[in-house]
């Protein structure tokens, strides 16, 4: 193979890891950002001042308390700490955020790497499925899968979102493989006589994988609103565990005369979804030249 | 541009194929048995039988998809569970109010999201620019039912300016917070897009040649500038359209709105399976309309698009 081609392709993959990165302001907020939220998901059973589904004896003296020295947060109906359940819902948030991506990714992308490079009936077939797919609003489609599975939950809420958002990755590697197909040191593989799925997963796929991490990062944004989305709807994850979506929709009912229960998961929904647009921002920048002013 | 229409509106039809698809399928995933659905793990069985053969459930799945399709045609979607009366019925009852909701959150997001836009690339490396784009962020990061909720306690519960909720009958007064909380997200999008768009025109000789003829600023900035920059935008828009209809389900699941998302929802807390999927349906049939209308107006506008086909 030749010195060039090899270069150009191990280049793109090393420019992934982070020695190699000029970090953008971007990146640096968004990290500590998320750091900060991450480490309250890993660390919430140590962090949390109160077991977030223990009721307190003595029930009255602690409903729905505002916000003060022993509950940061106040407490809900049950005189459970709000505080406790706020850091308790960031594993479930995160959890099902980061492990949805995880999953639909691989799909996307092998969707994607098999549309762009076979072509033809292939692509037409895997193409029109995503189109269908996309026709749907994905919270609704969503809503309605959630309605066929019966049982809502931690699993059926992953599924559900699996289904749905598998098909942006599947559109992005596509044109990314469509447009490298005639790129000169593709061209140069193919000549080489490389096999298809040498190509297509030692040449064409590493070529890829910077947008695809960009990607990825929005992708868990979006999952993290989606299932705050269907935790409010009712639809999502059940008691008693607990998610920030689902804090919200248990806060709702007091919207009006105690606020705070609404208030607190919302600005965490909205401080992490945030740090991954301000990471996916940065990453972009420093990952995708065309993009530099 | 004919030949144009006709091949775009003729891509749209396996789409439209495989939309229909899914719903079939999963009405099928969904029900198992309709019959049994309807009736109860008690029904007589020659009853359960003389109804499945009356509704073609004893053919195989592709005939009984050709039925399905065979009704939709007809605009038939079955009967709702719960109120024993047509799903094409409640649907064209709740759509007009959705229809408002989205068009409103349109405009919203339109104004507001162009204006920020305009005035960050203008300010272009300013802290005005800093702050259109902090508040932009913020937009497509805050839980659309979530800003909803902290707009009706500051514009309703508060200062009491709105209503906290509900139709109000079509009054102005209420559809005033539904739709900022729906278009904010929108906005956020289209605050950036107009200014990356607006910062590359401006970069354009013909804009040098504007300002050095002495034009005023903000003729260039409009008429040269935004008006070369505004295709991406419209597109965003377009697309924008479906982002619009995921917040229904949301938006007027918090303000009381009486619009097709609550029937979705409610519909998905009372089990009422063939209301889901009707309004489901029709959901993806108002966002692939919407999507070849933009695309339609898109080639009027630039007929790069269209000889490009």
């Amino acid at each position: 193979m030749s010195e060039r081609v090899r270069r150009g392709t191990e280049r793109s993959v090393r420019g992934l890891f982070p020695g190699q990165w000029q970090w953008s302001p971007g990146m640096v907020l968004g990290s500590l950002i998320l750091l900060f939220f991450g480490l309250m998901a890993l660390l919430s059973t140590l962090l949390a001042p109160y077991d977030p589904t223990r009721i307190p004896e003595g029930l009255q003296g602690f409903s729905l308390l505002p916000p003060r020295g022993d509950h940061w947060f106040g407490t809900d109906l049950l005189g459970r700490d709000l505080l406790s359940r706020v850091l308790y819902g960031a594993r479930i948030s995160l959890l099902v955020g980061i492990v949805v991506e995880l999953v639909v990714t691989p799909i996307g992308v092998i969707i994607g790497l098999f549309a762009g490079y076979f072509g033809g009936r292939m692509d037409s077939v895997l193409m029109r499925t995503t189109d269908a797919v996309m026709a749907f609003p994905a919270l609704v489609l969503a809503i309605a899968l959630t309605a066929v599975l019966e049982q809502p939950g931690l699993l059926s809420v992953i599924i559900v979102l699996t289904a749905v958002r598998w098909t942006t990755v599947a559109r992005l590697v596509r044109v990314q493989v469509l447009s490298l197909r005639e790129a000169e040191h593709i061209a140069a593989i193919v000549a080489l006589g490389a096999g298809k799925g040498r190509i297509i997963f030692r040449h064409l796929l590493p070529n890829c994988l910077a947008p695809i991490l960009v990607a990825m990062t929005f992708g868990v944004a979006s999952n993290i609103l989606s299932e705050a989305g269907l935790g409010f709807l009712g639809l999502g994850i059940q008691p008693p565990m607990v998610s920030w979506g689902s804090l919200l929709a248990e806060g709702v009912v007091y919207l009006t005369a105690k606020p705070w229960l609404c208030v607190f998961p919302g600005l965490a929904i909205t401080c992490t979804v945030l740090g991954f647009h301000v990471l996916g921002d940065g990453l972009r920048d420093v990952l995708d030249p065309r993009l530099r002013s | 541009m004919r030949r144009y229409v006709l091949s775009r509106c003729g891509q749209a039809v396996p789409v439209l194929f495989g939309v229909t698809l899914i719903t079939f399928l999963l009405t099928h995933v969904a029900l198992g048995d309709p019959v049994r659905a309807m009736m109860g793990q008690r029904a007589d069985p020659e009853v359960v039988a003389r109804i499945r053969a009356e509704y073609g459930l004893d053919k195989p799945l592709w005939h009984r998809y050709a039925l399905y399709m065979g009704k939709l045609l007809v605009g038939d979607l079955g009967y709702s569970y719960r109120q024993g009366r047509p799903v094409s019925e409640t649907l064209a009852e709740r759509l007009p109010a959705t229809v408002r909701l989205a068009v409103a959150a349109m405009v919203v997001a339109l104004v507001f999201g162009m204006t920020a836009g305009i005035v960050a690339a203008v300010r272009h490396n300013t802290g005005v620019d800093l702050l259109m784009m902090t508040l932009s962020l913020l937009g497509i990061s805050t839980p659309v039912f979530w800003l909803g909720m902290m707009l009706i306690l500051l514009f309703a519960v508060s200062l009491g300016w709105f209503p906290i909720s509900g139709y109000g009958d079509g009054a102005f007064g209420h559809l005033v917070l539904p739709a900022l909380t729906l278009g904010a997200l929108q906005a956020g999008y289209i605050a950036r897009m107009t200014r990356s768009a607006l910062l590359e025109v401006l970069r354009q000789e013909y804009v040098r040649t504007a300002r050095a003829k002495g034009l005023k600023e903000r003729v260039v900035i409009l008429k040269h500038g935004l008006r070369n920059g505004i295709l991406p935008i419209l597109t965003l828009a377009g697309i924008g359209l479906g982002d619009l209809l995921v917040g229904a389900p949301l938006t007027e699941t918090v303000f009381g709105w009486p619009g097709l998302g609550r029937l979705l929802v409610a519909a998905v807390g009372n089990r009422d399976l063939p209301v889901v999927l009707g309004a489901t349906l029709l959901f993806a049939l108002i966002y692939l309309g919407a999507n070849l209308v933009v695309d339609l107006a898109y080639a009027l506008v630039d007929p790069r698009v269209r000889l490009a086909e």
